[in-house]
């Protein structure tokens, strides 16, 4: 254990943390506005994948990220269409759509990878990096701080975004009163279906930009079922959070950080055995729903499907 | 729009006098007419208040005219115009603010919150503006709220303030308040009247529902009575005016408790009441809160071969009377005594086999399983108990014949005891629940309306029935809100009004003078010593 705390350790976990981050950010950011419009959007480990596969697609074709993290988007987004049509607009169960709708990408697109690239997993150039001469030049932290893709700054422009339209704009309290009691906004002549098909959407917008990160940048490929969970750990962030960005936020890094410790654990060739070390972020998981499980406070009407006049 | 002015001229003269006309609108649910073939207009500078028991659909004409539900029949118009009000936003547009029924705050956010409910989402919230229109507000009305405090932690009372405010602040031309005066005190609900009487006279049109007739009286200026959906009578402002109060009360609950014109007369049956006491409550009382009203000092004494009935508007404490004397809900205080044995303390099981026996009126969801054969369902209060159950096993045969012979007894149209229970009719369901309470020891049996929902011959047959189980020396609670069956076949009747009993009548068989008494104490017009016999 004697190499654990060289320089490279350190900086290769740093960085690890926060390429493990982003992703479960973005996804726990998208689903904690379907969770506070009242939709529990299980579909969003789907919409993530289907980001990872278009925006791993887009980028390998036009060689662009930017066009990749926009493709990322967009397929999200179209997963997301098919929960808002079925789940917000027709009333049908969200958790078996949810499931139905993360199987299903999960068989497309293995199957049209399959069919384009058969067994070969080809690789997209490393991305360009953020240079700020000075800080990214420090020690340990300047590479893994300072010297990543734009898109994770924006990232975290995205927290403050949100929190500032949460906290000051009707936003927040119109995206509330649709999870806690939708009737109430309805009856107040606001759009119940209407902001959570945007919410849903958005999360949709979110998880696939996140598959496209996960993919283009984590790692410059797209292998079938890659996201391997990350949208759920992402439902479990948004649930946790109780409705604030920076706690998803904080959430992320935390279960990046247990991601990353995997890898900078075998890399560093410690003795532990690799089965174990690769149960650390579950059991992270676990440990945090176990410790904070109960604080979750869940918006009323989240998972039920709002029909006006029923009762 | 072409057809506009064609509308306009169809309507009456009546109608063109209104800001808001319902005409002819009816409304179904599944297995009822909850609005039945209703005209109304409501017109400016008038409070109108609308009266009808529980169930009369008078919250769902409110749900038609703030945009909730759409008439299955019939239309609506806005000064003289035929008007579609297909959504909520819609309603508001037409400049009709609605206080309903149940809360529509969201607990989890603030009062100013709540207030500009429904703003676009990419503004900011006018506070400025709404703190300008509170001090308003407070002045002419007297209302006001603390626009940083979270609605969840503010009282009842508090939160219905808070959505008369938000009807206030709309500037709207029509108000309909939906028992917007049930979680104010006696204090509160004077300032509303006061305030309503204020918006009128600035030219408002306000829609009143209440089910305390003094209010009615002293705050409207015209009273429309529903019963069953439909339309049972109406007072008109002259009238209201030429009239006391109690003159107008005495009318009004002629309107809502009459006998129908055209109701055959059922005949009262003969007391088969003996001395010895079978059952004696002493000063029950239970919690309530928000959802159920709790009951406070209830005391009962039951005779063997009396039937003592419980008459009260549904929902004024009759069901947590009966649970409460099945054990089925905790007490607060008080002492039930079962032949002589204090029995508070005993539970439902223990209250059952002693004799104590309890028909619920939820057959389906309370009373029985649906998907079970009748026969399981004879026995599912005796579950483990000789002889259908020996040594903790079943003995399927013996509940088989146990079936078989109660469906002869109290014939039960089905196919046969494996037959589920949730295919039967109303009627035969309650016959199958009705013989397994009266299995093996019965003393007291306390029905809750036991022919609700029922039709006519099935109704017959069970109050046949009640009668019967009287006469073999039985004692008989019969809570019910049909005055008719109450006058038929009880011995003396208690009404219950608040959670509490209002008084005590003897059925002297004194026909209407009764009906409208027991009417008024339904009201809660009519104070207890007055009314304890
Ligand atoms: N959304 C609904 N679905 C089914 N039945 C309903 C609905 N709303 C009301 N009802 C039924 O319509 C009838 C009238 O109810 P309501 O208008 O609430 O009466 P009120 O307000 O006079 O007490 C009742 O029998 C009620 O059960
Ligand atoms: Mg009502």
């Amino acid at each position: 254990m004697s190499g654990l705390l060289t320089e490279a350790f350190l900086s290769s976990l740093l960085t690890g943390a926060i390429v493990a981050a982003i992703p479960i950010l973005l996804a726990g950011l998208g689903e904690q506005m379907s969770e506070k419009a009242g939709v529990l959007n299980i579909g969003i480990e789907g919409m993530m994948l289907m980001g990872a596969y278009v925006g791993f697609l887009v980028a390998f074709e036009t060689n662009s990220l930017w066009l990749g993290f926009l493709g990322g988007i967009l397929g999200g987004v179209l997963t997301a269409i098919v929960m808002a049509v079925l789940c917000v607009r027709l009333g049908l169960n969200q958790i078996v759509i949810g499931i139905g709708l993360t199987l299903g990408v999960e068989g497309l697109t293995a199957l049209l990878h399959h069919f384009q690239f058969s067994r070969t997993y080809p690789r997209l150039p490393a991305p360009e990096r953020l240079n700020i001469p000075g800080l990214t030049d420090l020690p340990v932290i300047g590479p893994s701080l300072f010297g990543r893709h734009l898109i994770v700054y924006l990232a975290l422009i995205a927290v403050v975004v949100l929190a500032y339209l949460y906290r000051r704009t009707n936003l927040g309290m119109t995206l509330s009163a649709a999870g806690e009691r939708p009737a109430a906004l309805d009856v107040a002549g606001g759009n119940v279906l209407g902001i959570r098909v945007v919410a849903v959407l958005f999360t949709g917008a979110m998880a696939g930009l996140g598959g496209a990160y996960l993919a283009n940048i984590g790692a410059g490929l797209f292998i079938p079922f890659m996201t391997g969970g990350a949208g759920f750990i992402g439902i479990v962030l948004a649930m946790l959070a109780r409705g604030r960005p920076l706690w998803v936020l904080i959430g992320s890094l935390i279960f990046g950080a247990a991601l990353s410790l995997t890898t900078a654990l075998q890399v560093a060739g410690s003795n532990i055995p690799t089965d174990v070390i690769q149960m650390l972020p579950f059991a992270a998981v676990m440990l945090v729903l176990v410790l904070f499980g109960r604080r979750a406070k869940l918006p009323a009407a989240l998972g039920a499907a709002y029909e006006r006049g029923a009762r | 729009m072409s057809n506009a002015s064609e509308t306009v001229t169809s309507l009456s003269s009546e109608t063109r006098a209104g800001v808001i006309g319902v005409h002819g609108v009816t409304k179904r649910f599944p297995g009822v007419i909850a609005v039945n073939n209703v005209s109304l207009t409501f017109h400016q500078g008038e409070v109108h208040v609308l009266l009808g028991e529980n169930g009369a659909g008078k919250s769902t004409l409110v749900g038609i005219l703030s945009g909730l539900q759409e008439p299955d029949e019939g239309y609506l118009s806005l000064n003289g115009k035929k008007i579609r009000l297909a959504s909520p936003s819609a309603s508001l547009d037409a400049g009709i603010s609605t206080v309903f029924q149940h809360s529509m705050l969201v607990p989890t956010l603030t009062v100013l919150e709540n207030l500009t409910l429904g703003a676009p989402w990419y503004e900011r919230p006018p506070r400025a503006r709404i703190a300008a229109r509170m001090e308003e507000l407070k002045r002419e009305f007297a209302l006001s709220l603390p626009l940083d405090a979270i609605v969840g932690e503010l009282s009842l009372g508090q939160q219905q303030q808070i959505e008369i405010a938000r009807a206030l602040l709309r500037d709207s031309k029509v108000l309909i308040l939906d028992e917007a005066t049930s979680m104010l005190t006696p204090q509160g609900a004077h300032e509303l009247g006061e305030r309503m009487q204020k918006l009128v006279k600035s030219g408002l049109a306000v829609i009143f529902i209440t089910h305390k007739l003094a209010e009615a009286y002293r705050y409207g200026n015209r009273i429309s009575v529903l019963k069953q959906g439909a339309l049972a009578g109406e007072m008109v402002p002259d009238q209201l005016k030429s009239m006391s109060e109690d003159q107008a009360v005495d009318e009004i609950v002629r309107l809502m408790f009459g006998r129908e014109a055209g109701a055959g007369s059922t005949e009262q049956r003969n007391s088969t009441k003996r001395d010895d006491t079978v059952l004696k409550l002493e000063n029950l009382s239970t919690q309530g809160d928000a959802d159920v009203m709790g009951i406070a000092d209830i005391s009962l004494i039951l005779q063997a071969g009396e039937i003592v009935g419980v008459a009260g508007i549904d929902g004024n404490g009759q069901k947590q009377l009966a649970e409460a004397m099945a054990g089925q809900r905790p007490l607060n205080s008080g002492r039930v005594e079962l032949d002589g044995e204090d029995i508070t303390s005993a539970t439902v099981a223990q209250r059952r086999r002693k004799g104590l026996r309890y028909l619920t009126d939820d057959r389906l969801a309370e009373g029985s399983v649906a998907a079970f054969p009748i026969s399981e369902n004879t026995v599912l209060k005796d579950i483990g108990q000789p002889p259908f159950w020996v040594n903790g096993l079943e003995r399927p045969q013996r509940i088989a014949q146990h079936a078989r012979e109660l469906i002869a007894r109290f014939s039960v149209h089905a196919p046969g005891e494996t037959t589920p229970i949730g295919r039967l009719s109303g009627g035969n369901i309650q016959k199958v629940l009705l013989g397994r309470e009266l299995l093996g020891e019965a003393r007291v049996v306390v029905f809750n309306k036991p022919t609700y929902g029922l039709d006519l011959k099935n109704i017959d047959t069970s109050r046949q029935r009640i009668s019967e189980i009287a006469e073999r020396g039985l004692a008989v609670l019969l809570i019910s809100t049909d005055l008719d069956e109450l006058m038929a076949l009880s011995d003396r009747i208690a009404v219950m009004e608040g959670g509490r009993i209002r008084g005590i009548v003897k059925n002297d068989g004194s026909g209407e003078a009764l009906r409208l008494r027991i009417g008024r104490m339904m009201a809660g017009e009519e104070d207890y010593k007055q009314a304890t016999a």
